[in-house]
């Protein structure tokens, strides 16, 4: 299963947010895009995933157009992850996972035990088991993302999307749920995934994109891609890449202390 | 880990406790409405006796004449009350497991059947007929009609707007139309003669049952069925598509067809049970609250819940509108009065056991 996008332009009608986004995923992959707030990584998910119409070019999945594919063929395909919500009702956490089975089930069919037994192993598997009866909505954050990732494999598709699965998350979440997501990937699992930090996309990404002003400023190893260089462009300040064992590499913003430090403009020309 | 046990410790307790809540409150609906059904076909002007009841219930069954039982027993609890009993059924039923679906839908709890227009558009239909001198009939075809028409017309201008947020434009949509119908029946009101005309008008708007034939009970059973058939397909969509147009979508789920399937189907209800009763507020938005307040928000169990309880409360308060007073008490008023202490109860109550 392979995800492809060509030359695509993606936005609203009328609002276009970003065009000439070429890039591929493949299982078992995990591939990183970075890019600054607001700067079009939800919408270009949401254009990859067929949730919006593409603007320009085309989105790819299976070899066949995502426009032409129904909902149901899609969501076999490929799982979203969105960024985590409070709900708006108290399901249960495993009613929540069973969701995921929805497109393997017939038209008017309910869950019947084969998914429940998948949606609980999808909770055994992200080591949440225990909060299968618990209400989502009072659950905490890293609990709630961890709910959403054991929904996608619940899901049973072999490539999974996730908007900022990080994001909001506490130091020890975020490196249980960076533990998992690498878990998925090992398992064959090709993982697309919107990140803020540098760190992150050393840590997991096989590749990284950089998303910046709506185009792809670069695609590839995180060691080529993740320059001081790319990264100042990408969010206007200047960094230090640290080695800090010999696998492991990390970013440093260096602050500019008692000299206006963060009002540069974005390309940090002086 | 210590955590870990303590969570799975309560992660199981509150399993427990949510299957068990579930059959509880299964049970004790059907208790409640059996119950219900016995004390509104004894009581009234001519009390029936349990006994009485019981022996006209074998006699129903086993096909042999009642024994002991005076016919004129056998004529008020069969022709009369019965009649009465089953239109409180349908339309408590109704009017909760439509509220049921929009609120799930909407994903709003204080969202009520009518927030796409229906109520206000057959009001409207039925004030009008009753304006124009129009017989029953077509006071309730009229009501009927405009309560769909209404809902198609909300559709309609949500559809034509075509904006990133389908559901809130839709509810704009229909609370905006809902009260330019508000106007028109005032200004029939206004209009109408104030001797025949609205007194017949302001008995509608409040809802009353006693009107309600072995027919019209029939003939919106009908409509009534195949809308509740039809939520009950798609139950376990209605539950992912709570979560929103998006990540239902990405669930697998065409939602825009979906939601229209349940708009239809819920208007369906809504309107055929309207058609006959008048205009019963306060069903439709706090039974289903109170059900989830009860099983959670599961839909598959929801609906059946809301139905059961909605039917339950309706026959508790027609037949207090009957019996409790000299004239009768327009249902419209009586739901309010007897529902909102009942509800600030199970909101003071239910919130200890949720938390």
């Amino acid at each position: 299963m392979k995800l492809e996008a060509r030359n695509l332009a993606f936005g609203y009608r009328g609002r276009p947010v970003g065009r000439d986004v070429s890039l591929v995923l493949e299982a078992g992959e995990v591939l990183c895009l970075l890019g600054p707030n607001g700067g079009g990584k939800t919408t270009l998910f949401r254009t990859l995933l067929g949730l919006l119409p593409a603007q320009g070019g085309e989105v790819r999945l299976g070899g066949e157009d995502i426009a032409r594919l129904p909902r149901r063929e899609i969501a076999r395909r490929i799982a979203y992850v969105p960024q985590v919500h409070l709900g708006y009702f108290p399901f249960t956490v495993r009613e929540v996972v069973l969701m995921g089975r929805t497109a393997h089930l017939a038209r008017f069919a309910s869950p019947a035990r084969a998914d429940h037994e998948a949606a609980d192993a999808a909770l055994a598997r992200l080591g949440i088991a225990h909060l299968a009866d618990a209400p989502y909505t009072q659950i905490s954050g890293g609990e709630r993302q961890l709910t959403l990732l054991a929904r996608a494999l619940a899901q049973a598709a072999p490539l999974i999307v996730m908007d900022e699965p990080t994001a909001s998350l506490d130091f020890g979440n975020q490196a249980r749920v960076l533990e998992r997501i690498a878990e998925l990937a090992a398992a064959g699992i090709g993982v697309l995934l919107s990140t803020h930090d540098p760190d992150q996309a050393f840590l997991l990404g096989d590749r990284v994109a950089l998303l910046h002003g709506g185009r792809l400023a670069a695609i590839g190893a995180p060691q080529e891609v993740l320059t001081p260089d790319a990264l100042r462009m990408l969010y206007g300040v200047d960094v230090t890449l640290a080695r800090v064992a010999e696998d492991r590499t990390v970013c440093v913003p260096r602050l500019r202390r008692g000299r206006g430090a963060g009002t540069e403009p974005a390309a940090g020309g002086s | 880990m210590a955590v870990g046990s303590r969570t799975s410790e309560l992660g199981a307790h509150r399993a427990r406790a949510t299957v068990s809540r579930a059959a509880l409150a299964l049970a004790l609906g059907v208790v409640a409405l059996v119950v219900m059904v016995a004390v509104a076909l004894s009581a009234g002007q001519y009390p029936v006796t349990i006994g009485d009841l019981a022996a006209l219930a074998w006699a129903r069954v086993t096909g042999v004449a009642p024994v002991g039982v005076a016919p004129m027993v056998e004529t008020i609890v069969l022709d009369v009350r019965a009649p009465r009993v089953l239109a409180a059924l349908l339309v408590g039923a109704a009017l909760a497991g439509s509220g049921a679906a929009y609120q799930t839908l909407f994903r709003n709890p204080l969202v009520s059947p009518d927030i796409l227009g229906v109520s206000a558009g057959a009001a409207l239909g039925a004030v009008l007929a009753i304006f124009l001198s129009l017989g029953i009939w077509a006071i309730q075809g009229f009501a009927f009609a405009c309560g769909l028409l209404a809902v198609a017309a909300a559709y309609a201008i949500a559809a034509s707007l075509r904006s990133h947020d389908p559901v809130l434009v839709l509810v704009l949509a229909g609370v905006v139309l809902g009260s330019l119908l508000g106007a028109c029946v005032a200004l029939i009101k206004y209009l109408a003669d104030p001797y025949n005309q609205l007194p017949a008008i302001t008995y509608w708007l409040l809802g009353s049952l006693a009107a309600a034939t072995p027919g019209d009970v029939r003939a919106s059973a009908a409509p009534v069925l195949i809308g509740l058939a039809a939520l009950w397909l798609v139950r376990w969509r209605v539950n992912v598509l709570s979560l929103g147009d998006e990540e239902a979508a990405a669930l697998g789920v065409a939602a825009g067809r979906v939601r229209a399937l349940v708009i239809a189907a819920a208007t369906l209800v809504t309107a055929a049970v309207v058609a006959i009763s008048g205009i019963i507020g306060w069903i439709g938005l706090v039974v289903p609250h109170m059900a989830r307040m009860l099983v959670g928000p599961d839909f598959r169990l929801l609906l059946p819940v809301s139905l059961l309880f909605g039917a339950t409360f309706l026959l508790g308060v027609d037949t207090l509108a009957r019996t409790a007073a000299r004239i009768e008490i327009p249902l419209g008023v009586l739901t309010a009065f007897v529902g909102t202490p009942m509800f600030v109860w199970l909101l003071a109550t239910a919130r200890r056991h949720w938390q």
